[in-house]
């Protein structure tokens, strides 16, 4: 592999981006290409696959044997609110390899002592999100239920095109919060990609047991990433 | 990704020991079969002194996988190699959980 190849790809990683390496067996000559970048055509099809399932394959291309391998951003979760929720969370989802952070502006909730070994932003979502973007690899859980805190990151969520985003709130609150998109223009089937009531249906009582309920709703969307449902790579 | 996955990032040291002058090979997993300690697409760095970082099985093969990296730097030829209990050399480098993996090795060219 040349110098140039492995940095182009080190600044990919670095920028969240995906990318793969298409590395010729025989001869040695590997590159790289980057998702939203286009690839040759008569590779399009094998490099698309590893890249919506992440792993990596061999593969016979334009008659030659080569080796496909896929470089995944890691994945982040942003909660929007400092809560109970929140702080079990901050336990649970390094421990599943998220990277995670919590914004809220609330300052009275989102104090050190409350969240230890996360990334903790006082600060309102509009002002947070613009400088650390939201993008294909985060998932995004609201769970202030507040509408002046949650509904700007969830509209930037669906519009990053995040793999999860989940909304706590009744069964109520949330239609009232699928009114207020609608008429802010939100397309119904980016509504419809929301997750609410937030998490898998395991019956959770506590803040602990809801966000092992929220996580594992994560975890599943990510995984099922290829199968279509969430994926609307940037 | 935390700080410490990053310094620990194979890619990343492989482009730092270039820049450092070292002579650098990469080895990456590229089929397993049965039951393999580490998933295919996993990557060792190793460097012309031996220093290596990363893994591509849980430590079985590493030692064997270092030793043709020499080769692989000197000459600059990437290959193709193959460990599994069915080997002849498994008693030595083999896998104790059974498996079979393929690992691509090949030098980094400035």
């Amino acid at each position: 592999m040349q110098l140039s190849t492995l940095e182009k790809l080190n600044e990919a990683r670095a920028a969240r981006r995906a990318a793969v390496v298409v590395n010729d067996l025989s001869s040695g000559r590997a590159q790289v290409f980057i998702e939203g970048e286009g690839f040759p055509a008569e590779w399009e099809a094998g490099i698309s696959e590893t890249l919506r399932s992440g792993r990596p394959s061999l593969a016979t291309l334009a008659e030659r044997s080569v080796f496909i391998n896929t470089y995944l951003p890691p994945p982040r979760l942003v909660v929007i609110g400092a809560v109970h929720i929140s702080q079990a969370l901050a336990r649970l989802a390094p421990v599943a390899g998220f990277d995670m952070s919590i914004i809220d502006p609330r300052t009275a909730f989102a104090t050190a002592e409350r969240f230890h070994g996360v990334e903790l932003l006082a600060d309102w979502p509009e002002d947070v999100l613009p400088m650390r973007p939201l993008d294909p690899y985060t998932a995004l859980a609201a769970v202030t239920h507040d509408p002046k805190i949650d509904d700007y990151p969830i509209r930037a969520a669906l519009d990053a095109g995040c793999f999860y985003v989940g909304a706590l709130g009744s069964r109520k609150t949330h239609a009232s919060r699928v009114e207020r998109l609608r008429s802010a223009g939100v397309p119904e089937e980016a509504i419809g990609r929301i997750k609410a009531p937030i998490g898998l249906n395991i019956g959770a009582a506590s803040p602990a047991e809801i966000a092992i309920a929220v996580l594992a709703e994560i975890i599943g969307a990510l995984r099922h990433r290829d199968r279509g449902e969430q994926g609307r790579a940037a | 990704m935390t700080n410490e996955a990053k310094i620990l990032d194979p890619l990343e040291i492989a482009e730092a020991w270039h820049r450092q002058g070292r002579a650098v090979a990469l080895a990456t997993v590229i089929e397993t079969w049965g039951s393999a300690p580490r998933p295919v697409g996993s990557h060792l760095v190793i460097d012309g002194e031996g220093a290596f970082e990363g893994s591509v099985s849980g430590g079985c093969v590493e030692g064997a996988v270092i030793g043709e990296a020499a080769d692989v730097i000197a000459s600059g030829v990437p290959r193709v190699l193959e460990f599994g209990v069915a080997d002849e050399t498994a008693w030595r480098v083999g896998l104790s959980c059974g498996g079979r993996i393929r690992v691509f090795l090949e030098r980094i060219d400035g």
